[in-house]
């Protein structure tokens, strides 16, 4: 047997709130992402992210809190991304309950962090995110972006996907942002362009809307897929997405 | 009364989950460096996060390798996950880096050979037959991260009235769980691995004192 493709609710919280549209009818409290965690966790989920979009001090603070209250219940592992800049950001995080964090911009405006990091809390514990899109005079085709997705970081994505595993980062989480929020399949092309240059874990994620999306993203060498809205809205539940995956010939685990 | 469980804190990684898992498992959890209460507790629990070589500097600043020994040559149960599995060996080999273990086990660590490295994720496992650990859980599937692992040798899966539960990564079968008499360990993390680790862990528990 091999390792199972894994399937990851990600909840965008900002201020100890989930935001974006939750829409399960079995939840006390729609908006709290401790009580959604453990949802996901009973589904089936394989992993939970927690994106952290708050803008201020308290804001991220009050993250911890959702992620400490969450280690305590749903004995699945838990990343958490959005602000990380540091060797303290990323112990204070473990510290909380966090099984992984994930990096993006800090690491983009010094690479070295990636090494700090996975020097002092080994390789697994860091996600490299990389927000990409197709970008015109990028020698692979693709860019690096910021923002949202709106700015240029003027970087190759595939180089920096290379550069960052080899300053130590444990999985890649690429999300296109040509693909996120259009619900019309996850980006197949920049997936297996990626797939290409690394060999640690990677994770999909932007634009799923069908269960045979997710199949299509393991198809083209994800490891794992990440995904919120289809998961939020509850237009597919994780057991829908694996029950897919088993039938396309994929290890799935069961719950 | 709960049974205690010292869970032995040298400064690797997130604890909390070890912890929050023991409890719920039915253990009265210490997390601890104190020596005293690592030798005396019903049982202790090795963690360890990141690379060998830091976690075996971390556990010896602890005092934490006499205690290991001192509670095995007493029959006291040790149960070490992930890292703190592998410390328990005689050796590590990691980043080209010798490093002695503590050496309650015989064998050596060294990374896996497997191409999509870290293994992580969850998987089956080969329960050795018997298995106390494993027992309503051989066929579940447990958590694992990590890039380097024990490949069984002779000295190992000769050890009298030892258990080995085996994992394959890609085509590479590894040791993710040893049963040998006081010492129990998982390459696996079972405070991740939901109702499955849950189960592991009561089975460890209802084991001591």
């Amino acid at each position: 047997m091999s390792v199972a493709i894994r399937v990851i609710p990600c909840l965008d919280v900002h201020d100890g709130r989930v935001v974006k549209g939750v829409n399960f009818r079995d939840l006390r409290d729609a908006g709290d992402p401790v009580e959604l965690a453990a949802l996901y966790g009973r589904e089936g989920g394989d992993e939970v992210t927690f994106l952290d979009i708050s803008a201020s001090r308290e804001g991220r603070e009050t993250t911890r809190d959702v992620v400490r209250r969450t280690a305590e219940t749903v004995f699945i592992p838990l990343t958490v991304g959005g602000g990380v800049s540091s060797v303290e950001d990323v112990d204070a995080l473990l510290r909380t309950g966090a099984d992984k964090v994930s990096i993006n911009t800090a690491a983009i405006r010094r690479p070295e962090v990636i090494r700090e990091i996975t020097e002092r809390f080994g390789n697994q514990v860091l996600v490299l995110s990389v927000d990409a899109r197709r970008e015109a005079g990028m020698p692979s085709g693709y860019g690096v972006t910021t923002h949202g997705g709106t700015t240029s970081a003027g970087i190759d994505a595939l180089d920096w996907a290379r550069q960052g595993v080899d300053l130590g980062a444990g999985e890649i989480l690429l999300n296109s942002m040509d693909a996120d929020g259009t619900t019309t399949g996850f980006d197949l092309q920049m997936l297996a362009d990626v797939r290409r240059v690394v060999d640690v874990p990677l994770i999909a994620s932007g634009g799923a809307g069908t269960v045979r999306h997710f199949v299509e993203a393991a198809d083209a060498g994800a490891d794992a897929l990440l995904a919120a809205s289809v998961f939020h809205f509850g237009t597919l539940s994780v057991g829908e997405v694996k029950d897919a995956l088993a039938a396309a010939g994929h290890v799935v685990r069961r719950a | 009364m709960a049974p205690i469980v010292a869970l032995l804190d040298y400064g690797s990684g997130n604890l909390r989950s070890a912890e929050r898992a023991l409890e719920a498992a039915g253990a009265d959890v210490r997390l601890t460096a104190d020596p005293v209460l690592g030798r005396d507790a019903d049982g202790l629990v090795v963690p360890g996060v990141g690379a060998f070589a830091a976690c075996v500097e971390g556990l010896r600043a602890v005092d934490g390798e006499s205690v290991i020994r001192d509670r095995v040559a007493a029959g006291g149960p040790v149960l070490g996950i992930c890292v703190g599995h592998q410390i328990l060996f005689g050796a590590g080999d990691e980043h080209g880096k010798h490093s002695t273990g503590v050496g309650v086990l015989p064998g050596v660590v060294d990374r896996l050979r497997a191409r999509r490295l870290p293994h992580m994720g969850w998987n089956t496992v080969e329960a050795a037959a018997g298995s106390t650990l494993f027992a309503g859980v051989e066929d579940a599937w447990f958590y694992f991260v990590h890039s380097y692992g024990v490949h069984a040798g002779a000295a190992l899966q000769d050890l009298p009235g030892g258990r080995l539960t085996y994992a394959t990564h890609e085509q590479d079968r590894f040791v993710a769980a040893v049963e040998a008499g006081p010492v129990s360990s998982t390459q696996f993390h079972p405070e991740k691995s939901g109702e499955a680790g849950a189960r592991l862990l009561r089975n460890w528990i209802a084991t001591l004192g």
